[in-house]
């Protein structure tokens, strides 16, 4: 059967690939125990640099990860990446491909590829993401490169957790920034425009420009805007260049930072409570029959919230309030 | 609160092109419920068992309508053995001749599905196979 929490914690501290892989299923599925292995594994790291790489389906995100991670590489660095595709709502399975696309990165030795599907839980792929890159900080890759397709809240929600965020755009399609448009535009500390051997690059970049002269302004210096064909590796060295340099200027980002950790903490909080909750419900039968109730038409589901207080209430052992 | 899911590489090791078998597996086993992570086309023993252990699978698949399938299989053992990774289910589809079944059982392969086989029987078999 599994190998313990103990044997597995040691085997991440001598950099046992085998060891690491296994501590990501176990913290994934939420294993019992979970929660005190990251607690170890915490304090182990702190020192990667996080990227999150986001963008539209076809932008070329996975091959661009795969040539940055091999410049990062040819610079001494090593690298994680964790590559997130989303679950079927239906089946609850998952179509993991981005490998892929990474034809480089899957040879070199430095580099850990995992591969994530967002399973649809509670709160969950934000804090699963967080925890996985948290565990290939502890193992001790110095970048870590969260790709996942820029579409969606649970998405920007990802990126939101890196140290620096990269959008990725390409030429024909529409206007370029169509995709942008769901909250993504305001984390971006930095643009790519990939494809960029292709025709309309250019205006691509000239696009984005101009929508961020109008929404930065007077707010400091706008985000860089650099063009690049990941497939040719064109322009990844500069793109790398501009990412280095961004680890350092990280610091501003301090405020950011407090901020992580209380969205983390009430995410947490939150998804631990849910549980607990749905757990309780679904053993008294509770939650079902207000379903049932509100399926016949003969309460509605703000009543149904109401009349699941007071299990809530005792359950954490809170007097009723007005 | 335990929300354990099955993985399962698909790969195709050698040089044949045909990636329509692995591609119907792959969405098949996606339908089932499995977390899929497909590699792909013209992969080595070697890079097929390194994912299998970054990405934790309980379960690789191989495809191969090479013909070479006995020579092939036979790497992708021998690399989860010097991996000490035989805990991770095996099983091969494609075209393989009757008579090479045993042969390929012998050497540790826990399922084989010929040409023709129904995505439901590769789901349940796997279902079966990997203890939740």
């Amino acid at each position: 059967m599994q190998a313990s929490w103990e044997t597995l914690l040691d085997g991440v501290k001598k950099g046992n690939e085998r060891s690491l892989a296994r501590i990501i299923t176990l913290v994934e599925n939420r294993e019992n125990g979970w929660k005190d292995a990251m607690k170890r594994l915490y304090p182990l790291g702190g020192k990667a640099k996080i990227i999150g790489v986001t963008g539209s389906p076809g932008a070329g995100k996975s091959t661009l990860t795969n040539s940055i991670a091999r410049e990062l590489v040819s610079r001494g660095r090593t690298v994680g990446i964790i590559a997130v595709d989303p679950s079927s709502p239906f089946s609850g399975g998952a179509l993991l491909g981005d490998r892929l696309r990474m034809r480089d990165a899957v040879n070199l030795p430095e580099i850990f590829i995992r591969s994530m599907a967002t399973r649809g839980a509670l709160g969950g792929l934000c804090q699963g993401a967080r925890d996985v890159s948290r565990i290939l900080d502890a193992f001790g890759k110095d970048v870590i490169l969260i790709e996942t397709v820029g579409v969606g809240q649970d998405e920007v929600e990802v990126v939101k957790t890196a140290d620096l965020v990269m959008v990725v755009c390409v030429p024909g399609q529409g206007d370029g920034i169509q995709a942008l448009k769901a909250g993504i535009m305001e984390i971006a500390d930095l643009y790519v425009v990939n494809k960029a051997d292709r025709e309309g690059a250019h205006e691509v970049a000239a696009d984005i420009g101009g929508m961020l002269d109008i929404a930065s302004e007077g707010s400091g210096p706008r985000p860089p805007i650099l063009k690049t064909s990941a497939i040719n590796y064109q322009g990844v060295r500069e793109l790398v260049d501009v990412l280095v340099h961004g680890f350092d200027a990280g610091k501003n980002r301090a405020d950011w930072r407090a901020l992580r950790i209380k969205e983390e903490i009430l995410s947490l909080m939150e998804s631990e409570i849910l549980h607990y909750l749905q757990d309780k419900w679904d053993r008294t039968g509770d939650l079902d029959k207000a379903i049932h109730q509100i399926l016949k038409q003969q309460t509605d589901p703000y009543s149904a919230a109401d009349s699941l207080l007071p299990l809530m209430r005792e359950a954490f052992g809170i007097k009723e309030t007005t | 609160m335990n929300n354990k899911k099955i993985r399962v590489l698909i790969a195709k090791p050698g040089l044949d092109g045909h990636e329509r078998g692995a591609r119907i597996i792959a969405y098949g086993l996606r339908d089932a419920g499995f977390e899929v992570i497909y590699t792909g086309l013209r992969q080595s023993p070697e890079q097929i068992v390194s994912a299998a252990l970054q990405e934790d699978v309980d379960v690789i698949g191989l495809s191969i309508l090479s013909g070479a399938h006995l020579s092939l299989t036979q790497k992708v053992v021998d690399q989860l053995k010097s991996k000490k990774a035989e805990d991770i289910l095996l099983i091969v589809g494609g075209v393989i001749p009757e008579q090479d079944v045993a042969s390929l059982k012998e050497m540790g392969v826990a399922g084989v599905f010929t040409a023709g086989s129904a995505v439901s029987q590769v789901a349940g078999f796997i279902s079966e196979s990997v203890a939740c």
